[in-house]
C-alpha cells in the first residue's frame, strides 16, 4: 500500500509539477487534482502548490479560495486530512480561514528568491514527524507577497499554542512578523509555509550543501513524514 | 444601469510596502510637501436595476467577504456614485 497525496492545479500554479515529482520521490503516488473539480479522487492528503493561481489578482490566493475544489478541500482538512499550502497554497489557506493570519507584499517590495534555513518549531505536525524540534534545514524561497501579518493577539495564540511551525533563522527576507516561515492549524494537519520544500527533494536540483552544489534534500522530509503517518494510520 | 464604488485600504496598522515606496518616489521626484502615501483599491461594481437597500447590503457583504480581505484591509466606503 502507498499513501496517494493529491496536488491541486488551479490556473496559473507553477509548482505542481515539482510537488507531485516530490510525492513520488519521498515513496507515495501523486494525484493530479484541478480546481475545476470538487472529487479529491480518494487522495490521503492535499498539497496546495506554489506559483500565481489568477494571476494574483485580488490578493494572493483570494480567488483560488472560491474554486470548487476548496469546498471539498476545507470539509477534508476539518475531517482531518494532512493538508500542506506552499507559498502560494499557503496564501490560499489563509483566504480560505483554515489558517489565521495573511500575506503582504514584502517589506522591501522585491521578488526575491534564495536558499533559506528554517528552523523546525514544531515537529509533530502531520508534515513534520522526519524532523527533531529545533532542526534547522535549508529550501528555496521565491515570493512577492511573503510577508506573513496577523493581529497581536493572532500572534502571541500561535506563539502560546506552538503553531508557529518554522521560523527564519539569520535573516528575514520578507519583514514577516516575528520572523514565522510557517504556521500550522491546532490539530497539526493543515500546515502552510512561504519557502518551498518540494524544490529540495533531489540531489542535483537542491540548494548548496556541505556536500556541494544543488546537493540539499532538506525537504523530502515534509513528504515522508505524511506518507509515514499515513501508512501508520492506514 | 447605476455604479456602486466600493473603496478598500490596508489597515491603519498594517505596514503598507507600496503606499510607503510611493510616498518615497514623490518626495525623491520633487513634489514637495507630501509627507507620505498609502494606497488602496477603488471598485466600480456595476448593477443591473435599481439599487436597493438590499442590493447595497448585498454589496457591502461581497466588499467585507472577498473584495477586502479583514484580517489586512478596511472597507472605507461604499457609495452608490
Amino acid at each position: 500500500m502507498t499513501a496517494r497525496i493529491g496536488v491541486v492545479t488551479f490556473p496559473g500554479s507553477l509548482d505542481d509539477r515539482d510537488a507531485m515529482r516530490a510525492v513520488r520521490l519521498a515513496g507515495g503516488e501523486a494525484v493530479s487534482l484541478f480546481h475545476s473539480d470538487p472529487s479529491l479522487h480518494d487522495v490521503d492528503a492535499v498539497v496546495l502548490p506554489g506559483g500565481f493561481s489568477y494571476g494574483d489578482y485580488l490578493r494572493a490566493g483570494a480567488i483560488a479560495r472560491f474554486a470548487p475544489i476548496m469546498e471539498t478541500v476545507v470539509d477534508a482538512a476539518n475531517g482531518g486530512m494532512p493538508v500542506l499550502g506552499i507559498c502560494n497554497g499557503f496564501q490560499v489557506l489563509t483566504e480560505v480561514h483554515l489558517l489565521p493570519g495573511s500575506m503582504i507584499k514584502n517589506e522591501h517590495l522585491h521578488f526575491i528568491c534564495r536558499d533559506q534555513t528554517l528552523r523546525i518549531e514544531n515537529a509533530d505536525t502531520a508534515w513534520t514527524t522526519e524532523y527533531r524540534k529545533g532542526e534547522e534545514i535549508t529550501i528555496p524561497l521565491k515570493n512577492q507577497d511573503g510577508q506573513y501579518v496577523a493581529d497581536e493577539h493572532t500572534l502571541d495564540e500561535l506563539e502560546g499554542e506552538g503553531r508557529v511551525a518554522f521560523r527564519y533563522v539569520g535573516f528575514n527576507p520578507n519583514g514577516s512578523r516575528r520572523d514565522i516561515a510557517g504556521i500550522t492549524n491546532a490539530r497539526g494537519n493543515v500546515v502552510g509555509l512561504m519557502p518551498h520544500p518540494e524544490h529540495a527533494t533531489e540531489p542535483g536540483f537542491g540548494p548548496d550543501s556541505l556536500e556541494g552544489g544543488r546537493t540539499g534534500t532538506d525537504g523530502l522530509g515534509f513528504f515522508t513524514s505524511a506518507i509515514k503517518g499515513l501508512l501508520a494510520t492506514a | 444601469m447605476a455604479t456602486i464604488l466600493v473603496h478598500v485600504m490596508p489597515k491603519p496598522e498594517i505596514l503598507d510596502p507600496q503606499g510607503k515606496a510611493v510616498g518615497s518616489a514623490l518626495a525623491r521626484l520633487g513634489f514637495e510637501g507630501i509627507d507620505s502615501a498609502r494606497q488602496g483599491k477603488r471598485f466600480e461594481l456595476t448593477i443591473d436595476g435599481e439599487v436597493t437597500d438590499a442590493v447595497l447590503e448585498k454589496v457591502r457583504e461581497a466588499a467585507g467577504s472577498v473584495l477586502s480581505n479583514p484580517v489586512i484591509e478596511d472597507v472605507v466606503e461604499v457609495t452608490v456614485l
